[in-house]
């Protein structure tokens, strides 16, 4: 792999990969039923929960890879790591890293190797058995997808010397590499690590053989790595902790600098090196290096001195336990961690008046913060099923008092039926909704994950239930939803329905499940919400909150589906027969006080500054909000305030010094519509005749709303009756880019970004400006008008000026024909791209139609036919309109 | 394997998109699914849309055609759920081998119609091996999270049936698609290495995991790197990413997959995230936009659509893939 090389890659829930540069790597070991009294009762003993624990500390504690045995005579060793395993893997604080399957039963190993997802250490194989039983295991291992400790140890025994060592580690190497084919990165050898200061003369050179010995396998095994069970060297100090922890870190010290890169430590029994003091230090380096012949003694006489004088630190994991009742509470269940709960919210219950208050108040707290973590993607979906575990746990402890609270006579609420719908395993919060009606004393009737729907059906007139929940994550599972609804129409049923799940939505809800059915169906997505509308369904008297139901998704249904995206279109003939159709005799047709073309070549500005809209500015910088209320905004007002400061600032000087010029051409002509969507302009000046043409809306409406195109705003041709439409361009823009190059040479990216956003906003306020002179005076059907800024901004007045590219018009090619028409480029420079864009880009053009009827509208999408039309129109080839027009098709 | 690298050294090669949602399109009901031949079976056939290889062979070549009209360079067999675990809903355990070999044989057969019209440019059929409905790595039931629903021998069974058939019917490639659970897809190489193992074969594995939300994990919690770490165990043709995610939202993931691997790489995103209904409604140019930016990073060597994508897509993506050059994989190990 590029980043990897020939490194050793581990894997749990994420990578682990072990470079020369990686410090150490820990093997916790206290999942080791050989090595944890306690983690073997437990194991006995079922109390699986605990012995996670015993995990999660390890891999809080800076563990990165746990090994896990559970070699015990009492134990069927197969079944414990299966399920052993089985648990860490839904626990992804656990899981996260790597796992290393430690036995010394093949059986044992393969049980493991078939239930880790990630990529595994096997603790170990050797040549012990001989070769072939030997390569039989590496090629299996090589298949399953793991890496492999071997042990020095052959058909003679274990290797207890520095030649022993190299000669068993150098055939295995050569066996696993030439006829396995196995990577030797993955290879990590275990040259023994056997107890010193034993009192016998053949156990002194233990420490410095394994020393050596790894010297020899890094040097001279390519890629290969070196492990070992380092809390055997002082096995003969058990019961002085001070002593073992300095001679594990001084045994560590040295084997690393040898070339050992991971062992089996216990972090919580390990000294700081530069910490051990230096007299101890002095006496333990003489037994791991064999520095004199009286060092085992010597050691002994000295560890009776420094004997149980340190006692281990309650980790400091547990801070988290210190802290106020809610955050614990909060802390567990984000964190997945039961061992506490019940503690917890007992504390929680005495503190209350009733305890279903509890749940109500901290649990549902700690729920939402998880909630937010999974949405924000900073939880995955196993860490959200422990916290519903440990939700059920809590909720389980509070069941009881919930219940004594409770009237004994009183029976359920109803009966609800959960379940997750075929084809679909998510459960979570079909689950949470079932702890949270459970709570609120609702029977709960789970039929689980992937139910099919006659299952449901037959459950539901079986036990006769008073609502039926289902759920689902996957999209296919609306389907199913939809399903069954169907069919409960079919049996002629009328029992609730609660939709909910991710990818579920009161929109599908109510347009695809909701018609299908007389039941009444509702959307729930929160399980807090369940209970209301469950309390509801169930009441009384419910007629009036069934009508509701149906009445609120009835219209919900109708809005949606006029802007929902999956519309019914019409064809053009019959968009065009559904035409506006404005009463032109009746109709107030205004002339233009001046017909023909007018050009501004310097125009000032600063006349500008008071249509200025500035909520687009701040939009612009990533501050959103409405102007000027952005500016007390709780989260963005000190910066929006400051970046209002710094525009004004150079807003100022930019129109004091006129450094931006704005120029505006415009044009008054007379022109009909012709052939529905076409709109013919004349100019007296010149001979020929312009044609815009306008695009149809069509999109299935209701009666009586007329599918749109601006050809409608216009008189057409048959009515005899003389219409008139407007045209322009302005320009903000001339002197932008030369600014901002200036800012940009001197690194202001700040002020280089500033001018350009400012002149989009002179460029769209000299619009509105212009815009305002042609009513009031170049066209003047509007003499009076009198509005303020904020009334502009609005758009609170007569007529409309659409621009090309937009919604009501998003043909950019009309541009062609506005820039011919007003001869833009000759009068005022401004040019247009090949891709129709507008330069300098601080410039805005466009139609005014000013008939009072005429709208902003959305063109929204067209059909095949308006396609093949227009293309006709325009003279150009299909397949060039369909470029042009491609993001308005229907499908 | 030499022929499709050689390819990969020259081009990106253009997978093709998906099968139901053009399948959608046919409308078939009940009757059509089951045909004559499983008129009077005991369970509803309507969704199993692998069966359609033998009811509606027809229906199935045409697709492939059209795909492969669209410029794709590989095809995968209509066996997203030919294991006799996914089978199980439909009692049709037992015509695992028969859906599989079939649907191979049809791949097989339109894929050679265009390789003798235009032997300058192959084509290839890549076996479908779907993730099945269960999952090893992860407890169905939150209150008993050791257990499973599913062995991993259970899975290497079913799979080697698989796999059998899918050789058996023609196929160039094995594709191992869709995993949202590592565990299994480690069972489905299992499975594959013991084929190749005992026939003496040598066939070309592809394998293509899914990034399920915006944790950036699969839906069994590993992260890209953990993924591929995992699966790397033997030699891929490629590593990839397809399903669940757009384009768009794919792009960070297939950058970090890229970056790590010396597999050629392969990515087949869904058109876009779904809509309120469950629907796709990326346009191919939008896609093909998306594309691109994946062909300039240099991301991929193989390219195509899942959930939501057309001939169109398709078209789109073979249409742009040929102004780039092939990602630059790095040095063997």
């Amino acid at each position: 792999m590029n980043r990897r090389g020939k490194y050793l890659t581990l894997s749990g829930l994420e990578p682990l990969i072990v470079t020369p540069e990686s410090n150490f790597i820990n093997v916790g070991e206290r999942t080791n039923v050989t090595g944890s009294r306690k983690f073997l009762r437990l194991i006995k003993e079922e109390r699986f929960e605990e012995a996670l624990e015993i995990a999660r500390d390890q891999v809080e504690g800076g563990a990165q890879i746990i090994d896990v045995n559970m070699d015990e005579g009492m134990l069927d060793g197969v079944e414990a790591m299966t399920t052993f395993l089985n648990l860490i893997a839904s626990e992804p604080d656990i899981a996260r890293v790597p796992v290393m399957i430690d036995s010394s039963k093949w059986e044992i190993i393969e049980a493991g190797l078939q239930v880790v997802q990630g990529k595994c250490v096997v603790n170990s194989i050797s040549l012990k058995e001989g070769e072939e039983e030997f390569i039989r295991q590496a090629k299996l291992i090589k298949r399953y997808g793991a890496a492999v400790i071997v042990m020095a140890f052959d058909e003679k025994g274990q290797a207890d010397t520095y030649e022993r060592r190299i000669e068993i580690c150098k055939r295995s190497y050569d066996v696993l590499a030439n006829t396995v084919g196995f990577s030797a990165q993955d290879i990590i050898f275990d040259p023994n690590i056997f107890p010193v200061a034993t009192g016998m003369e053949e156990h002194r050179k233990n420490a410095v053989d394994f020393f050596r010995a790894t010297k020899w396998i890094r040097e001279n095994l390519a890629h290969a790595n070196v492990s070992g069970g380092v809390s055997n060297v002082s096995f003969s100090f058990r019961g002085n902790n001070a002593v073992r922890e300095a001679m594990h870190s001084a045994f560590l010290y040295h084997a690393i600098q040898n070339g050992m890169n991971m062992g089996i430590v216990n972090p919580t029994m390990l000294e700081v090196y530069d910490d051990i003091p230096k007299d101890l230090l002095e006496h333990v380096e003489d037994v791991l290096l064999d520095r004199r012949d009286d060092a085992t003694e010597r050691l002994l006489d000295f560890a009776e001195k420094v004997k149980g004088n340190k006692k281990e630190s309650d980790n400091g994991i547990q801070q988290w336990r210190t802290q106020d009742l809610q955050e614990r509470i909060t802390h567990a269940l984000v964190k997945g961690i039961d061992a506490f709960i019940i503690e917890d919210v007992k504390e929680a219950r005495l503190a209350v008046n009733r305890p279903i208050e509890v749940i109500e108040g901290h649990l549902m707290k700690g729920m939402n913060v998880v909630g937010d973590l999974f949405g924000s993607g900073k939880m995955f979906l196993p860490q959200v099923v422990k916290s519903a575990r440990v939700m059920k746990k809590a909720v389980a402890y509070l069941q009881p008092f919930i219940e004594e609270e409770k009237d004994q006579n009183t029976k359920a609420s109803g009966k609800i039926l959960m379940a997750t719908v075929k084809g679909d395993v998510h459960d979570i919060g079909k689950n949470i909704v079932s702890v949270v009606l459970g709570c609120n004393n609702y029977e709960i009737v789970d039929l689980g994950v992937m139910v099919p729907p006659e299952k449901i059906i037959e459950a539901a007139q079986k036990e006769q239930v008073d609502v039926i929940g289902l759920s689902g994550l996957i999209t296919p599972s609306l389907d199913e939803m939809v399903y069954l609804s169907k069919e409960l129409e079919r049996k002629n049923l009328e029992i609730p329905l609660l939709i909910g799940g991710a990818t579920t939505s009161k929109a599908h809800t109510a347009v695809k499940i909701a018609p299908n059915y007389k039941g009444s169906v509702v959307h729930v997505n929160d399980a807090s919400r369940a209970v209301t509308v469950v309390g509801d369904l169930l009441q009384g008297n419910n007629a009036t909150y069934k009508q509701q139901i149906r009445d609120e998704y009835e219209t919900f249904r109708e809005k949606f589906l006029q802007r929902s995206k999956r519309k019914e279109y019409i064809s053009l003939d019959k968009a065009r027969n559904n035409k506006l159709k404005i009463d032109w005799p009746q109709s107030k047709i205004f002339k233009p006080n001046q017909l023909g073309i007018e050009v501004i070549t310097d125009f000032d500005l600063k006349q500008l500054e008071n249509y200025i809209d500035w909520t687009p500015f701040f939009r612009s910088w990533d501050l959103h909000g409405k102007f000027p209320e952005i500016l007390k905004d709780e989260v963005v007002g000190l910066q929006a305030s400051e970046l209002f400061e710094d525009a004004q600032q150079m807003l100022k000087t930019v129109l004091k010094d006129k450094k931006l010029v704005g120029k505006a051409v415009f044009g008054l002509f007379e022109a009909n519509s012709v052939n529905d969507d076409d709109i013919q302009v004349s100019v007296s000046s010149q001979s020929n005749e312009f044609t815009f043409l306008t695009l149809r809306q069509q999109l299935k409406k209701r009666a009586g709303v007329p599918n749109l195109a601006l050809a409608d705003f216009i008189a057409p041709k048959e009515t005899g009756l003389q219409d008139y439409i407007g045209c322009f361009c302005v320009t903000a823009g001339f002197g932008t880019a030369e600014l901002a190059k200036e800012f940009e040479a001197q690194n202001d990216d700040y002020s280089s970004i500033m001018i350009k956003a400012l002149a989009d906003r002179l460029a769209e306020a000299f619009a509105e400006y212009l815009h305002q002179k042609i009513r009031s005076d170049y066209w003047g059907y509007a003499a009076n008008e009198k509005l303020s800024n904020e009334e502009l901004i609005s758009e609170q007045y007569k007529g409309i000026r659409p621009a090309p590219g937009y919604p009501a018009c998003p043909d950019h090619l009309e541009k062609d024909t506005l820039w011919e028409l007003l001869q833009v480029e000759e009068n005022i420079g401004v040019t247009l791209t090949e891709s129709k864009a507008m330069w300098p880009a601080a410039s805005v053009s466009g139609y005014y139609f000013a008939n009072e009827k005429a709208r902003y509208f959305g063109l929204g999408k067209i059909g095949k036919d308006q396609l093949e039309a227009y293309a006709k129109r325009r003279n150009i080839s299909l397949e060039e309109a369909n470029k042009w027009l491609s993001s308005n098709l229907a499908d | 394997m030499k022929q499709i690298e050689e390819e990969l050294n020259k081009r990106i090669l253009v997978l093709d998109g998906a099968m139901g949602t053009m399948l959608q399109q046919y409308q078939f009901e009940e009757a059509d699914f089951r045909g004559e031949r499983f008129a009077d079976f005991p369970v509803a056939l309507k969704g199993n849309n692998d069966l359609l290889s033998l009811t509606q062979p027809e229906a199935i070549k045409e697709i492939h055609r059209k795909y492969l009209e669209a410029g794709a360079d590989i095809i995968e067999t209509n066996t997203f759920s030919g294991t006799s675990i996914a089978m199980a809903d439909y009692r049709m355990e037992n015509l695992v081998y028969e859906l599989n070999f079939e649907s191979a044989k049809l791949a097989r057969e339109v894929v050679d119609e265009f390789n003798v019209k235009t032997p300058e440019k192959l084509r290839f059929v890549a076996g479908s091996i779907g993730p099945t409905n269960r999952t090893a790595s992860l407890s169905p039931d939150v209150n008993r999270p050791e257990f499973r629903a599913v062995t991993f021998s259970e899975l290497k069974t079913a799979y080697k049936e698989q796999v059998e058939a899918l050789l058996d019917g023609g196929v160039n490639i094995l594709l191992v698609e869709t995993i949202f659970d590592t565990l299994n897809a480690k069972a489905a190489l299992f499975a594959i290495e013991e084929v190749k193992e005992a026939r003496h074969l040598e066939i070309p594995v592809m394998v293509s995991g899914t990034i399920t939300d915006a944790s950036g994990r699969t839906l069994s919690g590993q992260t890209v790197e953990a993924f591929l770490i995992s699966v790397s165990h033997i030699p891929l043709l490629s590593v990839g990413f397809n399903c669940a995610l757009g384009a768009e939202q794919l792009r960070p993931y297939m950058k970090r997959l890229a970056r790590d691997t010396q597999f050629y790489t392969s990515a087949h995103p869904n058109a876009g995230l779904p809509n309120a209904f469950g629907a796709y409604d990326q346009s191919p140019e939008e896609m093909q936009y998306l594309i691109e930016e994946y062909l300039k990073e240099g991301l991929v060597n193989i390219i195509g659509g899942c959930c939501g994508t057309n001939p169109e897509h398709i078209k789109a993506i073979a249409d742009v893939v040929k102004k780039y050059e092939p990602r630059q994989n790095g040095v063997v190990i």
